[in-house]
């Protein structure tokens, strides 16, 4: 039997630190060097004290995330549609962790704290390999993609993505030959992500949020990992620090802010279609014919700019118009059934 | 009393408008988010939502709290829940949609949850219509009778909102919860309804 005698200068359990607390400790002194400076301040100029002390209780709120300037060769295609605006790109997001109001994951993402990340790459393959936050933007040639998105609501907009290949970054893993599938999943992060805390913020989906394609369309060259847009890192309101775009797919398929990268032998699941499966189907290729139970697909608004009387409302084109590039991987695909 | 009631119906008036022309030059100047179109959808939808059970509480209210004079501005609580529910369903044409009169109509028919709108909508428009004073003493008791359809609206109103959302059922099953308890607090009165048919 072993007997424990505690001297009296043990530390107890209870007396322990929190860790919530240990790790806000940096926060804390600089709250309390920003308390120091307010009232040295308040002294000499009242009107910028005041406007300190609003420093101090909104710290959370007055921090915005910051982007970087990205080298990449330019999208050479000849594709003239009309830019989205930056401003309307990065203030209209589906991105239910931070909100489920469009306006809302720009105002609740400005704090996100994508240092350190880390994209593990694993499953049916001999290569597993991990990547850092600095590996995502250096380990492979970064290029710049126009695509159209077009969202599952009906509305669209045209992007200028800057990222690489799916295909790349797949390859570097060798998957063997009982990798059929691959599956993606965004970070799972309560205390940075409110929409995952709160089942009111995060519209009672259950995180954290899957993807998943078939090796055939994840291979296809027009898979792209986006680490930018606009020629800058991504906010992170849109995916930061790396997400997918597959432009032939409704917007729900372009999972954002990636932790891990899976093949797998048999189908992944996919939020949405795990949610409503008579709504959201696991391919969810952009098709004007099948209808959305609830709205018609056959035509879609174009977001760029103007007010109410912007007549946008333009035809939707099957694969959203990349029929050419990925039509025949659904050759033999009743693509109503399997929508 | 009587200039009181006339402030107050003042204060509708501008509790109720100001609040739509700005939404609307915001819109129009597109400064009401990144899609102004679905923006101005859910702002005039929530609006004539909020006015209908804010126009459905005054009666409870003004019993319970001995209040008379609100029950002298129902009337024009209601109407403007008509206007922005009017408002609501004209942006869907006109900037939704876009004119698409085909699309227009098979939405109505195809699509469950704007039925059911469509047809809150055409109720509240009888009801709209029949609120002028001479048509209201020209139909005697049968006025009652149809607004008291008004709980019908709302039901289907709530369904419509409920319906129409992707995953947040949080707000609008706190709405049908209002909803609810505004209709419980009928409960005698459709009890001896339907006793008396």
């Amino acid at each position: 039997m072993l007997i424990k005698s505690s001297k009296q200068s043990d530390l107890k359990e209870h007396q322990v630190t929190d860790e919530s607390v240990y790790l806000q400790r940096r926060e804390l002194i600089k709250k309390m060097g920003f308390v120091g400076a307010g009232t040295l301040l308040s002294s000499a100029i009242p009107s910028v004290a005041n406007a300190k002390g609003i420093d101090f209780f909104s710290s959370k709120a007055e921090k915005t995330f910051q982007r970087y300037a990205l080298n990449f060769t330019a999208d050479s295609s000849k594709n003239s549609e009309i830019l989205t605006p930056e401003a309307k790109v990065t203030s209209h997001n589906n991105f239910y962790e931070f909100g489920t109001s469009k306006s809302d994951p720009v105002k609740n993402s400005q704090g996100f704290n994508v240092k350190p990340w880390q994209l593990k790459i694993s499953g049916e393959c001999d290569n597993p390999y991990t990547l850092d936050l600095d590996d995502l933007t250096k380990s492979f040639a970064l290029e710049e993609r126009i695509y159209r998105l077009r969202c599952v609501e009906a509305w669209s907009m045209v992007i200028p993505w800057v990222g690489f290949e799916l295909a790349k970054l797949l390859q570097k893993a060798q998957p063997n030959s009982r990798a059929k599938y691959v599956a993606f999943e965004t970070l799972h992060d309560p205390e940075q992500m409110p929409g995952q805390a709160s089942r009111r913020i995060g519209g009672g989906i259950d995180y954290p949020y899957v993807e998943g394609l078939r090796i055939d369309e994840a291979m296809n060259p027009l898979a792209l990992m986006s680490v930018g847009l606009y020629g800058k890192t991504l906010p992170a309101q849109n995916g930061a620090p790396i997400r997918l775009v597959v432009p032939w797919k409704y917007g729900f398929k372009s999972i954002k802010s990636i932790v891990a990268i899976k093949f797998t032998q048999s189908r992944p699941t996919s939020t949405w279609n795990v949610l409503a499966p008579s709504e959201y189907g696991f391919y969810a290729n952009v098709n004007p014919e099948v209808d959305h139970p609830r709205w018609s697909q056959a035509s879609e608004r174009r977001i760029t700019s103007g007010g109410l009387f912007a007549r946008n409302r333009i035809d939707t084109l099957p694969f959203n118009g990349y029929g050419e590039e990925v039509a025949d991987m659904y050759r033999n695909l009743d693509l109503r059934k399997n929508f | 009393m009587k200039y009181k009631v006339i402030f107050f119906k003042l204060f509708i008036h501008l509790a109720a408008l100001l609040p739509l022309v700005n939404a609307y030059y915001l819109a129009l100047t597109d400064q009401l988010g990144a899609d102004p179109v679905e923006s101005i959808i859910h702002f005039t939808g929530i609006g004539a939502f909020n006015l209908l059970l804010l126009g459905l509480a005054i009666t409870p209210v003004s019993k319970r709290f001995k209040l008379s004079m609100l029950l002298k501005v129902r009337r024009l609580v209601g109407l403007y829940s008509f206007t922005y529910a009017l408002c609501h369903l004209l942006n869907f044409l006109v900037f939704e949609i876009q004119f698409d009169w085909s699309l227009f109509f098979n939405e109505i028919i195809d699509r469950p949850y704007i039925t059911v709108g469509m047809v809150g909508m055409l109720t509240l428009l009888a009801l709209a219509i029949t609120s002028i004073p001479s048509l209201k003493k020209r139909m005697g008791k049968s006025w009652q009778k149809l607004h008291n359809w008004v709980y019908l609206a709302v039901l289907l109103v709530g369904i419509h909102f409920y319906w129409s959302v992707k995953s947040e059922i949080i707000e609008p099953s706190i709405y049908l919860f209002i909803t609810f308890m505004l209709l419980a607090l009928r409960f005698k009165k459709f009890k001896k309804k339907i006793k008396k048919d």
